[in-house]
């Protein structure tokens, strides 16, 4: 491995892998934290938002405004933990529980129907009319027994994501 | 070089169209095949394939991955290879980077001394001058290859001073340029540096023909591509020599090239550049280091292999547009260098990608609700 690893201990790495639940492997993180010092130009122990930005891949994202506002300040253990509902070990209630609180915006523990017309925003941008954007949004809702002032908790998410299938992972590339 | 300090939004100036990007990106990280059926809340509240977009992009993206130069690997230092190691390290310092210095030095005085007589008391008899302006400052780049103690093995006819016609190669470091100088004098266009190479390129690169471009003024585009223009139709000018990736790329890949060489009217002669990596990397890592200690890590290496291929000249395909004729002159360069393609501008070092990459997914999105809101009707 280049020298990074050498930054980080044995004792480091395991810390690290028992906040994160043992999602990830250690040799996956020392690679997370090569990239981690690669993305810290500045070697400030965090990632500002504009270092984030200056991945064109991650600055074209749609939700890359929203995923900032949960990144801003990490340090190299909470950027594990934040990035441990994308490994293949991650329990579904992990990744459905991420989903929440990217929806979730002042962290109450509900959601309501303008925070999913906010992320619908985010994620269709000019090309849908806002005022069809509510229709739509208001017409699945009914249908899947909802109503427009109904406030969602997290057992509502896991209800409504959890049946098939949600794939939500991402490879950490080992050397 | 400037580091990324402030990254500014790119102006419409660098907004042109481009290539789809998801036929360059690993088929694992494109959103899975158009959903169909009725719409449910399920497909709205789903954000799942946008956030393992973000996640894969924090974790690895191919951009960053055009820059990175890998540390030397550590040798393996057990009692064998230590001492031959330090013996090497004697040798590079002691015997060969003196000596190479002693050639660079030797270069640049008989160089001095038959330019700056020649530039001035030949000023009336312009084309001679010339020629022997052109065989000195190729003279002195062999003088720099050989400081590297570079072992270059050319392939392919070599160029010809002919008007309408332009040189692209793909871009490692500044010594491309010293690289391909030291067999033929090609005028070239470059960022105008600070210091010292500064003003190498103000006194002697004029000699040559140079075309100075600000990557930060945004109307500079206009005015460099008209002194493009202007170049390539005399038939006196040497043969231009372009790097359209913009910027120094590690040798790996190749980012888009821009259009502005393909749009001249003119014979494109593709030249593709690769360095052998075991002798040492060439990259010039312009945010790392200054052009001055790359300089001096080359001199201190053993040696700087590449091979460089002169490739078939292309011209522009009936109804082919600029952007198409680069992608295309891309691949041949990527496909003989062995380089991977990235749909990246390389000026996204200094500038935030254009709003209209996430406004594409966006429409797409947006595309794909509404369809099925129809489809239930």
């Amino acid at each position: 491995m280049g020298n990074t690893s050498s930054m980080l201990t044995q004792y480091d790495i395991e810390e690290v892998q028992q906040h994160c639940n043992y999602t990830f492997t250690q040799q996956e993180i020392v690679s997370l934290y090569e990239r981690f010092c690669q993305l810290d130009r500045n070697s400030s122990g965090f990632i500002t938002a504009d270092e984030f930005l200056s991945l064109p891949e991650f600055a074209v994202n749609p939700l890359s405004l929203r995923l900032l506002r949960l990144l801003d300040g990490l340090n190299f253990k909470e950027f594990v933990a934040f990035l441990s509902a994308f490994s293949p070990r991650a329990t579904l209630q992990h990744k459905i529980e991420f989903i929440f609180k990217v929806y979730d915006t002042d962290c109450n523990g509900k959601v309501s129907f303008n925070d999913m017309l906010d992320v619908l925003r985010d994620l269709t941008g000019q090309f849908i009319s806002e005022h069809q954007r509510e229709q739509v949004l208001a017409h699945v809702l009914e249908e899947a027994g909802y109503k427009k002032d109904s406030l969602f908790v997290l057992a509502d998410f896991m209800k409504i994501l959890g049946n098939s299938g949600l794939k939500m992972e991402v490879e950490v590339p080992v050397d | 070089m400037s580091t990324t300090g402030k990254l500014k939004s790119s102006s419409s100036e660098l907004d042109f169209d481009r290539p789809n990007i998801e036929d360059y990106l690993p088929s694992g990280s494109t959103i899975q095949q158009e959903p169909h059926g009725k719409l449910c809340l399920r497909d709205l509240l789903n954000i799942s394939p946008t956030l393992s977009e973000a996640a894969g992009a924090i974790v690895d993206d191919s951009f960053t991955r055009c820059f990175k130069s890998n540390p030397p690997e550590p040798w393996n230092w057990n009692v064998y290879l230590f001492p031959l190691w330090c013996f090497g390290v004697l040798v590079r310092y002691l015997i060969l980077f003196p000596a190479r210095v002693l050639v660079l030095t030797i270069g640049w005085m008989i160089f001095l001394s038959s330019f700056i007589p020649v530039h001035f008391l030949l000023k009336g008899h312009d084309k001679l001058r010339r020629k022997i302006e052109r065989s000195l400052v190729e003279m002195m780049c062999s003088f720099f290859v050989a400081s590297w103690t570079g072992v270059v093995k050319y392939h392919g006819p070599r160029p010809s001073i002919r008007p309408k016609q332009v040189f692209v190669a793909n871009h490692t470091s500044m010594i491309d340029f010293i690289i391909l100088e030291q067999m033929t004098a090609f005028a070239v266009i470059m960022q105008k540096h600070p210091g010292w190479v500064g003003l190498l390129q103000s006194t002697i690169l004029e000699s040559v023909g140079c075309i100075w471009f600000n990557r930060s003024e945004a109307k500079d585009r206009e005015i460099v591509a008209k002194k493009l223009r202007e170049h390539v139709l005399g038939t006196d000018n040497n043969p231009l020599l372009i790097f359209p990736e913009g910027t120094c790329v590690n040798n790996h890949y190749t980012v888009m090239f821009k259009k502005g060489s393909f749009e001249l009217g003119c014979t494109v002669c593709p030249v593709a550049i690769k360095y052998n990596k075991i002798f040492v990397d060439a990259f010039w890592n312009s945010r790392k280091q200054s052009f001055s200690k790359h300089l001096l890590r080359l001199m201190t290496s053993w040696a700087v292999v590449c091979d460089v291929w002169y490739l078939e000249p292309q011209n522009q395909k009936p109804g082919e547009t600029a952007i198409e004729f680069a992608e295309r002159v891309r691949d041949i360069i990527s496909v003989r260098a062995g380089l991977k393609k990235v749909p990246w501008d390389g000026y996204l070092k200094y500038s935030h990608p254009s709003p209209k990459l996430k406004q594409g997914k966006q429409q797409n999105f947006a595309d794909s609700v509404l369809r099925r809101l129809e489809e239930e009707k």
